[in-house]
């Protein structure tokens, strides 16, 4: 399938949030998930499902004033 | 010192976590400026952000998390909930941001964000101006602290228009103020200080000084210099001179 991750293009085999950022290299890692938009709290993401053309993105934490 | 949604802070002083030359850097600041808070955002994964995030907890004080870079109410709501379960707390400095090149707020998306927010049980830090009549909004959607600008982000100019400041402090004397942004020098913290301010929150003009952790330290005397001013309470302004030294007793040469 193919989504937008963190503004990339990434074609994954993925059927959910949480499918993807175990084939992405997030599995287990501390990264906050907004799929469209909308925030994903870690708790939903095993059960938000991903759609062609979706645009998730992953972030983390990063210096800040 | 007002508490912040019913925190006591140790010292008046925000601190950010951006721009400096080195993590130890950083840490080197951060100790001398004694600050009670740190600034932190959240940006797209990449190499280091779980080793930044370990640096910032390890300081051992509360941590801030910003929404920057939001220009729409709903992308600052959505950041403000990414951020809140990454960082475990419910504080959240509120930018939405209005003008690209002065970064000014866009008061009516800032108002829309803190109502949405404060609905949804976060403390809303908002960056915010000195305009009085946004003031009383943001304090009707729920916010507990208002943090105006002193000038534009980054700018270092200091206090633009400290006459409307000071009258934001008059006009709300219960809630906790926090000059945000536009602090150059450590005498810009000392004039927000001693106009009876609770705090300033500062990050370029300590991270990009030649020695940062100097220019931490000398932002934390001049923010202490100027609450125990303003606790002392200022001797009020004269128009004409007034002699010091006693007239009466005055020798006839």
């Amino acid at each position: 399938m193919k989504i937008d991750v963190n503004g990339v293009p990434h074609d994954v085999d993925a059927s959910t949030v949480e499918e993807a950022l175990q084939i992405l290299g997030w599995g287990g890692q501390r990264v906050a998930t907004a799929l469209n938009g909308t925030f994903v709290p870690a708790a939903a993401r095993d059960k938000t499902a991903l759609s062609p053309g979706d645009r998730l993105e992953v972030l983390t934490a990063m210096q800040g004033g | 010192m007002r508490d912040f949604y019913g925190v006591r802070l140790a010292t008046p002083m925000m601190l950010g976590t951006a721009r400096y030359p080195s993590p130890a850097v950083m840490e080197a600041a951060f100790r001398e400026s004694g600050a009670s808070v740190a600034t932190v955002s959240l940006r797209r994964e990449r190499e280091g952000g779980q080793a930044f995030w370990d640096i910032v907890r390890a300081l051992g004080i509360h941590v801030l998390p910003n929404t920057a870079g939001c220009h729409t109410a709903r992308e600052a709501i959505t950041t403000a909930c990414m951020a809140r379960e990454y960082f475990q707390t419910d504080w959240v400095k509120l930018e939405v941001i209005g003008h690209a090149d002065t970064l000014q707020p866009d008061p009516f998306c800032l108002v829309e964000a803190a109502e949405a927010l404060c609905a949804d049980g976060f403390k809303v830090f908002p960056y915010t101006t000195e305009d009085q009549v946004l003031a009383r909004r943001l304090v009707d959607a729920g916010c507990r602290v208002l943090m105006p600008w002193g000038a534009p982000i980054g700018s270092g100019q200091g206090l633009n228009n400290p006459r409307g400041l000071r009258a934001l402090r008059a006009a709300f004397p219960n809630i906790p103020l926090v000059v945000d942004a536009g602090l150059g020098l450590p005498s810009h913290a000392a004039q927000v200080m001693q106009m009876g301010y609770d705090a300033v929150l500062l990050n370029t003009a300590v991270a990009e000084a030649r020695d940062p952790a100097a220019m931490a330290r000398a932002f934390a005397l001049a923010a202490e210099a100027g609450a125990v001013a303003s606790a002392a309470g200022p001797m009020p302004v004269r128009d004409m001179a007034q002699p010091s030294t006693p007239v009466i007793g005055r020798a006839w040469l």
